[in-house]
């Protein structure tokens, strides 16, 4: 092992680290069987629905989420409904494993002190475990929609779509409008993953981190329920999670896009200089 | 191997760990407290400890995990944590035992650690990894899940992982542990080898026998103190040299060394007991320090023996024992099993 260093013809090539360790932890990520289980979970909510409405002869307009009596006339709707499912508890729960794990589970296994004597870099480190986090709330979301149109082409009839604002598009432009409504899921999970990523620099027991993600967000729901807590409402992350409303009229309205990007922006700010914060000045004794 | 002195005089440039006045506090307890270690470049560094004694701590505080409650840390001449990335790259880890990524391979394990280095070179990263695991005798596993690792192989793998890239200080934190006979030899021989290419490595172990026959230089730490550095040589010089002796006539012999001036110590009370090579069936063993130097009139092993055998003491054996690291090195931490607090 030679001792002096020699800057060889394969010296370090400036400003590429930083997304080979995103590509390095993106790959983790989804080489954890808990991820796929998690993904399938999800991909789950739309088959079942799909599934369930087939059997049954006819359901009543009115009953069960929104868009349920839709579908059986158009099976796009089945990725509408598991996403208005999944939103309040399973979207969550999925972005709390998995950004309540970043920075507790390395320190669970013990790994973040090889990661950080790599050296990683801690403020890297943090954004790379964010970003990864990030990856994952747009995957979640998106397998639910494409599950769901899947399901829905296969066991349905596929149309033309009526918006709310009584223009109707064709299945292709319906198809896109429901990525679109998955893109504002991803955004919407943003906040909350910025929220678990702080938590996560917190504790070196990964479970913990998890579960205190998850009950945040479920407090911020019951917290939006309250009519008690108006003032409160327009600053809980959880808000405007439901506002994709706008995203069907015809042209889109973008004001409540924009809205939710701020507000999520606004939690990524706040807790994303937290765990920063906190992330830099910890001492590493897992 | 030239062996440094390492004291506060030397150069910084010849130290490739030097602390000054390094102390961690967690609450009201010194773990480390107010440490000087001056670990020469090129020297295989021996850094022991009774267990609780602040070692991994300081090991922590050097790569910059935990943060110095006060005093300072230069590694490889630079200071840290300031300089922590152009520092660290050139140094390999083991830090409290492996650890890694049960569901990932033991190559995967690795390319992960090396991509988390800003400075190794992706073009190399395979290479570099099938070399380190072919270094440790791991290539035959390298696609196994590390789940499915014994904990020697793990070990082997954290090994394996502070020899990714040519590196000039290595930091190995009990690296024998959970080894059998052979990994344990395979390692001193990785250590040397090392060492023979020019890397300093710092060893930190509580396995004295190990450190002593593997470095060159040792420091050791009691109750987060610093108690004694030096070279090896030296640290062992510093402890006593005592005589050994096998007979039946244990009274007899202990009345003339008396006579001579020498205070001779039933070996019963030295917790060998009956356990002690040869005891038993050839007599009992008598120790008795040996106060260095013809000085003070003491006599010389020889004489010693001649004065026992004229006075009709049965010697069945003698022999002058040099102290041992594990003497001094209880001598300074203290005996019995009280972890430190």
């Amino acid at each position: 092992m030679p001792g002096p260093q020699v800057p060889g013809p394969d010296a370090p090539r400036p400003g590429v680290p930083g997304l080979r360790l995103l590509g390095s932890e993106v790959g983790v990520l989804f080489r954890r069987r808990r991820t796929w289980a998690m993904l399938f979970a999800l991909a789950a909510i739309p088959v079942l629905i799909a599934v369930a409405v087939r059997l049954s002869s006819a359901v009543p307009a009115g009953r069960g989420p929104a868009f349920l009596d839709r579908i059986s006339q158009n099976g796009l709707f089945v990725g509408v409904t598991a996403m208005l499912v999944a939103v309040p508890l399973f979207l969550p729960l999925t972005i709390g494993v998995v950004a309540g794990d970043t920075v507790a589970g390395e320190a669970g296994l013990g790994t973040l002190r090889y990661l950080l004597a790599a050296p990683a870099g801690r403020a890297r480190l943090l954004g790379v475990k964010f970003a990864a986090a990030v990856v994952f709330a747009v995957a979640a979301p998106f397998t639910v929609a494409v599950v769901g149109a899947g399901t829905g082409a296969l066991l349905f009839p596929v149309g033309p779509v009526t918006l709310l604002s009584g223009d109707a598009i064709g299945a292709a432009e319906a198809f896109w409008r429901l990525l679109l409504i998955a893109a504002y899921l991803a955004l919407s999970l943003v906040g909350l993953s910025a929220v678990g990523l702080f938590i996560s620099t917190l504790t070196d027991v990964p479970v913990g981190a998890m579960a205190a993600t998850v009950v945040f967000a479920v407090v911020s729901q019951v917290a939006d329920a309250l009519p008690q807590l108006d003032w409160l409402h327009p600053w809980l992350f959880t808000h405007r999670w439901l506002d994709f409303a706008d995203l069907l009229r015809q042209p889109i309205v973008w004001d409540s896009f924009v809205a939710n990007a701020l507000l999520q922006g606004g939690y990524l700010a706040v807790f994303g200089a937290l765990a920063y914060a906190r992330f830099t000045t910890k001492d590493v004794l897992s | 191997m030239t062996a440094l002195a390492p004291s506060a005089e030397l150069p910084s440039g010849e130290l490739s760990i030097e602390t000054r006045g390094l102390s961690k506090r967690f609450g009201r307890q010194m773990a480390v407290d107010g440490v000087d270690l001056a670990v020469p470049r090129g020297s295989v560094f021996g850094f022991l400890g009774p267990n609780g004694s602040g070692k991994t701590t300081t090991i922590r505080i050097m790569l910059g995990l935990a943060a110095a409650s006060s005093g300072s840390v230069r590694v490889l001449g630079e200071e840290m944590p300031r300089q922590l990335r152009s520092v660290l790259p050139r140094v390999g880890a083991l830090v409290e035992g492996p650890a890694f990524y049960p569901f990932l391979s033991g190559a995967a394990n690795l390319l992960r650690f090396d991509a988390a280095d800003p400075e190794a070179p992706a073009g190399t990263r395979r290479e570099r990894v099938r070399t380190a695991l072919e270094r440790v005798g791991l290539a035959h596993a390298a696609d196994k899940k590390v789940r499915a690792y014994s904990l020697g192989m793990k070990q082997r793998l954290g090994i394996a992982n502070a020899l990714l890239a040519p590196r000039e200080l290595l930091v190995l934190d009990e690296p024998t542990n959970g080894l059998d006979p052979q990994g344990t030899r395979e390692v001193r021989h990785l250590v040397r080898s090392l060492a023979a290419d020019g890397a300093t490595v710092f060893v930190s172990s509580h396995l004295l026998a190990e450190v002593e026959q593997i470095c060159t230089h040792a420091a050791i730490m009691s109750a987060g103190r610093l108690v004694a550095q030096g070279p090896l040589a030296e640290l062992r010089r510093a402890g006593q040299t005592r005589v050994r002796l096998l007979t039946p006539d244990p009274g007899h012999a202990a009345r003339v060394m008396a006579g001579l001036g020498l205070t001779a110590d039933g070996g019963t009370s030295r917790g060998g007991g009956a356990n002690d090579r040869g005891a038993g069936t050839w007599g009992e063993v008598l120790y008795a320090p040996l106060p260095a130097g013809p000085a003070a009139g003491s006599p010389s092993p020889e004489e010693l023996v001649a004065a026992l055998v004229a006075a009709d003491v049965r010697v069945r054996g003698f022999a002058v024992e040099q102290g041992s690291l594990e003497d001094r090195f209880v001598e300074l931490t203290g005996e019995g099993f009280d972890v430190a607090q």
